[in-house]
């Protein structure tokens, strides 16, 4: 021991030897007294700790001993995980499917998906069926620590224990990949995960929501996969300061989520036309509606999986999210035009003309535009009517911005909507020239996007990052864009 | 009412519509043939030039846009007895089959080579992904590029 470090231990000593010599017979009581209530409150507070806090580990499989589960059972959890999309959150561009690594910003750091293939190691491998069903309804891991709400068990707590054992069947059954997603990055005290306890006292509405019998069955079969599995709210309702959804503004949509702006879905959709059940099922499955528009946002890995799913579930989603949106004074979708029968010779559509004294952006509209999007080709062939396209008509023009700067990739084998991007072709300037233009043609009586210009400039930048997805949900950029005419 | 542009260095004075395609005008203007009309639709690439340094799809960009930018065409990549690098790339891979694809190709390849030199298989990929070839020499359009990536590093 060093001289100093003797001299600091003497000193210790001396501090703690002072006291009984100094304090009378009362003093010692007093010093009882306080002992007895720290140790009535350590213990209480360990009783709370045990009893709301702790979670005891479960035990693993035991090596060697692999589950099996029955065909059925396994196509049931595939069609469920379609509706999960745990595919998505849990597999990066380029990496192995459902073997994690994906970063998710948040507010309060970036949390990286977990590894849910069936490796031991690195993976779910080892977890029982009670750890994985304790995982999707309390939000606590097989270890026993919390998990954050970034994997949305608010909504799996949601799901039937039936669904999560066929979920589990389904994942244990896929190729196990071994691989360590990297370590999350957050800041003191998020990187405690004990805290989340906290969370969940507050937030965490657990099991599964009792069916209403003021509807029927379809509606509540599309309330429990929309509330639950299908966890629509993670990105559609707003998030308060603790990054819970905010249950006063449910499916309010709001902020920008990979680059492009998230529609409200409840009554205050800015669809200038009342979705149906039939519509919306049919745009959850394909990712498209002629009336509406296309998903290539992160909305697009959504539809891609959900085509995979049971018609049935998907058509009750429909059933449910109609009903959300209900509004009675929104005019019903017109039905799209009959199929012209044509001549050799016929044009489809009369010739365009645009008033070109109308400025600029009328101009570009007529030049770049209207070849598809006046075509007289029904929807995908053609470009969407902007009269119904619920993009023009949102509040917030990030989404047109995304579109017209980076097109809509073509996906694989399937018929869909396309569109070359103009990143290379369109200024900043003729960008918010054709938005004006498109705003005040297609959505007369909405406010005029103020936003514009600074929005065009940091997508143009490259400040907003933008993912583009194809229809099939593979992402596929953009391409850095670099504003025209300046040299990168 | 004419316009001006600058195609290949040189300063045309352009007589037509403000709304005419850039295609249109590098062919029947010009007597610029190497871009081709595919779709009409930029979903084909056929058409590509390049602007500044961003490939674009003529048939679909009005010249209007185009007013004080540089454009480029397959005819700036050199000649018939002088082929560029990235043209004597295509010749030696023999990578056309029916060709009609292969100038936007090229203009597309030239635009990523000019910002990513040292482009790899995969970003080679992905950048030519909106220029479709129905011939199918796709395999031979990789490695031509591949191959001027060589050459030019080389030079």
């Amino acid at each position: 021991m060093s001289p100093e470090a003797m001299q600091k231990d003497a000193h210790l000593t001396g501090n703690s030897g002072r006291s009984p010599a100094v304090g009378g017979p009362r003093r010692t009581r007093k010093r009882r007294w306080s002992l007895l209530i720290i140790v009535v409150v350590v213990a209480l507070g360990a009783v709370a700790y045990f009893a709301l806090v702790y979670k005891p580990a479960i035990a693993p499989l035991p090596e060697g001993q692999v589950p099996t589960f029955g065909v059925a059972l396994v196509a049931k959890g595939s069609s469920l995980a379609s509706i999960g999309d745990c595919a998505s959150c849990h597999t990066t561009a380029t990496g192995a499917p459902l073997a994690g690594g994906l970063p998710v910003p948040t507010p309060f750091g970036t949390i990286y998906s977990s590894n849910i293939t069936p490796d031991r190691e690195t993976g779910i491998g080892t977890w029982t069926e009670a750890a994985f069903a304790r995982a999707l309804q309390e939000g606590v891991n097989a270890a026993g620590h919390y998990l954050y709400p970034a994997f949305p068990f608010d909504h799996f707590t949601h799901v039937t224990a039936d669904d999560a054992i066929a979920l589990y069947a389904y994942l244990m059954t896929r190729d196990p990949v071994k691989f360590t997603p990297p370590a999350n990055q957050l800041g003191f005290p998020y990187n405690i995960r004990t805290i989340m306890a906290g969370w969940d006292l507050l937030f965490l509405k657990k099991g599964v929501i009792a069916a209403d019998p003021n509807q029927n069955a379809e509606w509540n079969r599309g309330r429990y996969l929309v509330e639950g599995l299908g966890h629509c709210g993670s990105c559609h309702t707003p998030r308060n300061s603790l990054g819970a959804e905010d249950t006063g503004d449910e499916y309010a949509g709001g902020p920008v989520i990979d680059g492009w702006y998230v529609y409200a879905i409840n009554d205050t959709s800015p669809a200038p036309f009342k979705w149906d059940a039939d519509g919306l099922a049919g745009y959850l499955r394909t990712g498209f509606s002629a009336q509406h528009g296309a998903s290539f946002g992160p909305m697009a890995q959504v539809t891609a999986r959900l085509g995979e799913a049971s018609d049935a579930d998907v058509h009750a989603m429909g059933v449910y999210v109609a009903s959300l949106m209900a509004r009675s004074n929104a005019p019903a979708p017109p039905p799209l035009p009959a199929q012209p029968i044509l001549t050799s010779g016929d044009s489809l559509a009369p010739p365009m003309v645009v008033d070109v004294s109308a400025g600029r952006g009328a101009t570009i509209y007529a030049a770049v535009c209207s070849s598809c999007h006046e075509s007289g080709r029904l929807p995908p062939f053609g470009g969407i009517d902007f009269h119904d396209s619920t993009a023009v008509h949102a509040d917030d023009p990030q989404n047109i911005i995304d579109m017209v700067l980076f097109g809509l990739p073509a996906g694989e084998g399937r018929t869909f909507a396309t569109m070359p991007g103009f990143a290379g072709t369109l200024s900043q300037d003729d960008m918010v020239a054709l938005l004006t233009y498109l705003r005040t043609t297609f959505a007369p009586g909405k406010p005029a996007w103020s936003s514009a210009a600074s929005l065009v400039a940091s997508t143009m930048s490259g400040a907003t990052p933008v993912k583009l997805y194809s229809e099939d949900g593979v992402q596929r950029g953009p391409s850095p864009v670099n504003p025209p005419g300046a040299n990168p | 009412m004419s316009i001006q542009l600058n195609v290949n260095g040189q300063d045309e004075t352009i007589d037509s519509a403000t709304d005419t395609p850039l295609l249109y005008v590098l062919r029947n203007d010009l007597r610029l043939n190497g871009a081709k009309f595919g779709c009409g639709l930029g979903q084909c690439g056929a058409c590509t030039v390049i602007a500044d340094d961003q490939p674009i799809f003529s048939c679909v960009t009005p010249i209007m846009m185009l007013e004080g930018r540089k454009i480029r065409t397959l005819e700036s990549l050199g000649t018939e007895e002088h082929p560029g690098p990235l043209q004597q790339a295509f010749i030696d891979e023999q990578a056309a089959q029916c060709g009609y694809c292969i100038p936007g190709m090229m203009m597309r390849a030239q635009a990523l080579l000019e910002r990513n030199p040292k482009a790899t298989e995969a970003e080679i990929r992905v950048a030519l992904e909106p220029n479709l070839c129905r011939c199918g020499t796709h395999m031979r359009i990789i490695r031509a590029v591949l191959r001027a990536v060589d050459a030019m590093a080389g030079a």
